[in-house]
């Protein structure tokens, strides 16, 4: 305690604790978006207790596809976690280009979901067909916007880190897409596989 | 202020688009007052209407059902989320989080003025929906399915949509403002500080940000499902579909209880920090009250189903929910009790920022003992959605919205404008709004008690509710508003005036310990010119053995002095 008594450091104002502000930030930002998912898959999960027949609707989700997304999401991790890696070595065009490499991930994740959607409008299985199909598209919707928000977010902290600046946004970026990947985790055994 | 900040920004950037904490706390406050203004005026088109048996209001013209219903939902919506919110905890958090704990702004100043403009945006949607054809939402400030989803309950046809979309929009707007809160009391604090010698207002405002950002997440879900009821035609509240009504009242609640504390919290951390300036007397129990405040917030997450007492939950939920309600009502006591325990023996000064918050505490206990025949579930039945509960919301959230408001506002006005407001006035503003609040009030609770339903447009239209005495309550209450309005006033002049013809304030005008008042008023851009070095606590008052009676927490200990 007597520590925290220590006078300023030559800067003047600075950090009260050990964590950087951005990451302390982001850490906040993170838990209010769990609750949010939280409130959608705990009510999802209480009707789906009082709907058993909702497990013959979810059969018709494409597994496979869902199956393959997941693998992409996942890797698409890793690079991200590659480009923090990189920054750490000081390596920034690297970084950059693990960055490029997690878009892309990001992109195939969502042409793969646009797929899906289209295959299984034409099925006939609109957000409107039953109360499964709604929390179905509107789950996964709203998922895939988180996901299109992180691709913005990387792509600009990208474009600057190429130029040699902010290196810490990877850091902050890349939380954020392990956080959307996490969301998925729930998601895909709810939604697909509980069937 | 020989520092980075030396070139100064353009007009636009120093008054609109600002990133200055201060700026956009006065922001937040006049676009709060504001809308106060609009809400006081709906309010008194209640209570006119409901008086007069349905006469044209002056002013307004004659109240039809619907749009009684339109008025009140928005009433009770302006009032929680475009006052209370943005006065209590955006404005008040954004001016006295940095300053108290020596930071030049908050954590992130972009962040915080895109908070602003986001709520500002919501506020003229708001505003806009009033005017659309159908008129605004009319499904109660709580816009509970399927009131709100079906226009042929609700009779609006727009109003709902803009009001998720406002309510959304502010949501959005406080969950930025409440991370930037957070990080900021966290990590900016002044060398020296220690978490527990922050002021408590900056404890009151974390928590109120920590539970808002944990609470606001089911509702936000929430939300996002009746706007697709509403907009896109699902069914995810539509019984005959497979949804559950119900499930909207539970991810409601389980913001809209907590939500309670997120503006009753920054409330009771104003009269903390008035107290022990007017007493000349720290705080009693400092880090109870801190323990307390923690306590309050986890519970508050555990009490949102006794709203729902007679909404067909399972009656086996009822007692565990009573029973965590009536819990609630210790810690809030423990605070009380260390603010009545402050006073003991203290040498008190009525000045008007004491007088509002000692008004607060009085009226604030009022309406916490009458929150024990609610969070009871067997006496609960019998008062659901009468005017008891009417009056015992008003009397637990007009204390922190309006009293401790004004305690705050009286108290950190020279602070803000760098002027003294004036005491008469003050005084006319003060003893007026306490009689004509409880004339207000006070009859709504024997209402209730008699059986009057609240939300009904015409009381004449039910012949037990024709009875001479509640008449006469509805009259001694419509009177009590219309005095409670014009007792606003004196605090509009004085606002003005002051600003202008007012006493220069000073440094520090009441002799007080926190940092705020260690810079001048108003504090320049970047607050203070070097980061302050804090000593001790925020507290120490009358301390035994010095001259002066009070200790700025950044006056270095005299050498030798051993402390």
């Amino acid at each position: 305690m007597e520590s925290s008594r220590a006078p300023a450091s030559a800067s003047g104002f600075r950090e009260a604790t050990e964590v950087p502000t951005g990451r302390l930030g982001l850490w906040w930002f993170l838990a209010s978006e769990t609750v949010i998912f939280g409130g959608l898959i705990t009510s999802y999960v209480l009707l789906r207790w009082r709907h058993p027949e909702w497990s013959s609707e979810a059969s018709h989700t494409l597994n496979a596809a869902g199956g393959f997304n997941t693998l992409v999401l996942l890797s698409s991790s890793l690079t991200v976690v590659l480009a923090h890696e990189a920054v750490a070595h000081g390596d920034l065009p690297r970084a950059a280009r693990h960055l490029g490499v997690t878009l892309l991930g990001g992109l195939v994740f969502l042409c793969v979901k646009a797929f899906e959607y289209s295959h299984e409008i034409a099925e006939g299985f609109t957000p409107l067909t039953s109360l499964f199909w709604s929390y179905y598209y509107g789950m996964t919707g709203l998922h895939a916007l988180h996901v299109i928000g992180g691709m913005i977010a990387i792509a600009a902290v990208a474009l600057g880190v190429r130029r040699g600046r902010d290196a810490q946004r990877v850091e902050y970026v890349g939380l954020y897409w392990h956080f959307v990947d996490v969301v998925w985790i729930f998601l895909f055994p709810l939604l697909y596989l509980a069937s | 202020m020989a520092n980075a900040h030396a070139h100064e920004p353009g007009l636009l950037r120093r008054y609109v688009f600002s990133t200055d904490h201060k700026t956009i706390a006065k922001q937040y406050l006049f676009t709060g007052i504001f809308m106060g203004i609009v809400g006081g005026l709906l309010a008194y088109v209640i209570r006119v209407h409901l008086a007069t048996n349905g006469q044209p209001v002056p002013g307004f013209g004659a109240v039809g059902p619907q749009q009684y219903n339109s008025v009140v939902t928005m009433h009770g919506t302006i009032m929680i989320f475009w006052v209370a919110m943005p006065i209590l905890l955006a404005a008040l958090g954004n001016f006295l989080i940095p300053l108290m704990i020596g930071a030049r702004d908050m954590a992130f100043p972009r962040l915080n003025m895109l908070s602003y403009w986001i709520f500002f945006l919501s506020t003229v949607i708001l505003l806009v929906s009033f005017f659309v054809p159908g008129g605004a939402a009319a499904g109660g400030w709580t816009s509970y399915p399927p009131l709100a989803v079906s226009p042929q309950y609700s009779g609006e046809t727009w109003g709902v949509a803009l009001w998720l979309l406002a309510v959304a929009l502010e949501f959005a707007a406080f969950l930025m403002g409440g991370i930037n809160f957070i990080t900021t009391a966290i990590n900016l604090r002044a060398p020296g500080m220690r978490l527990f010698d922050m002021p408590l207002m900056v404890w009151m405002q974390l928590s109120a940000s920590v539970i808002f950002l944990f609470s606001v997440g089911p509702l936000i879900a929430g939300a996002i499902l009746l706007l697709l009821d509403r907009v896109v035609g699902t069914g995810f509240y539509d019984p005959a579909r497979g949804g559950d009504p119900v499930l909207f009242q539970h991810l409601f609640w389980f913001f809209g209880h907590p939500e309670v504390y997120v503006i009753l919290l920054p409330g009771l951390g104003a009269i903390a920090e008035i107290l022990p300036v007017f007493a000349r007397k720290p705080i009693f129990g400092y880090r109870m009250i801190v323990y307390a405040t923690l306590i309050t917030g986890v519970l508050s997450f555990l009490v949102w189903a006794h709203h729902q007492f007679v909404a067909g939950i399972d009656p086996r939920l009822a007692t565990p929910f009573s029973v965590t309600t009536i819990l609630i009502s210790v810690p809030i006591a423990v605070m009380l009790f260390a603010f009545i325990a402050t006073l003991y023996q203290g040498s008190i000064s009525l000045e008007t920022p004491m007088l509002w918050a000692l008004g607060m505490l009085v009226v604030f206990l009022l309406g916490g003992v009458t929150g024990i025949h609610l969070g009871s579930a067997a006496s609960d039945i019998y008062l659901h959605d009468t005017y008891f509960v009417v009056a015992h919301f008003h009397y637990t959230l007009i204390p922190p919205v309006v009293f401790s408001f004004f305690a705050a506002f009286y108290y950190w006005y020279p602070k803000m404008f760098g002027r003294r407001l004036n005491e008469v006035l003050g005084h006319l503003h003060f003893w007026p709004t306490l009689v004509f609040f409880n004339l207000t009030f006070l009859p709504m609770f024997v209402l209730g008690f008699a059986g009057h339903h609240r939300r009904i447009a015409n009381p004449q239209f039910f012949e037990a509710l024709r009875d001479p005495t509640l008449v006469r309550m509805q009259w001694l209450a419509t009177v009590g508003a219309v005095g409670m309005l014009v007792a606003q006033i004196p605090f509009l002049v004085n606002l003005v005036w002051s600003a202008w013809r007012g006493a220069p304030a000073g440094e520090n005008p009441w002799r007080a310990n926190t940092l705020e008042w260690t810079t001048p008023s108003p504090p320049p851009h970047g607050n203070f010119a070097g980061p302050p070095v804090v000593y001790r606590g925020p507290y120490e008052y009358s301390v035994p053995g010095r001259s002066e009676d009070w200790w700025p927490q950044t006056l270095a200990p005299e050498r030798g002095a051993g402390a």
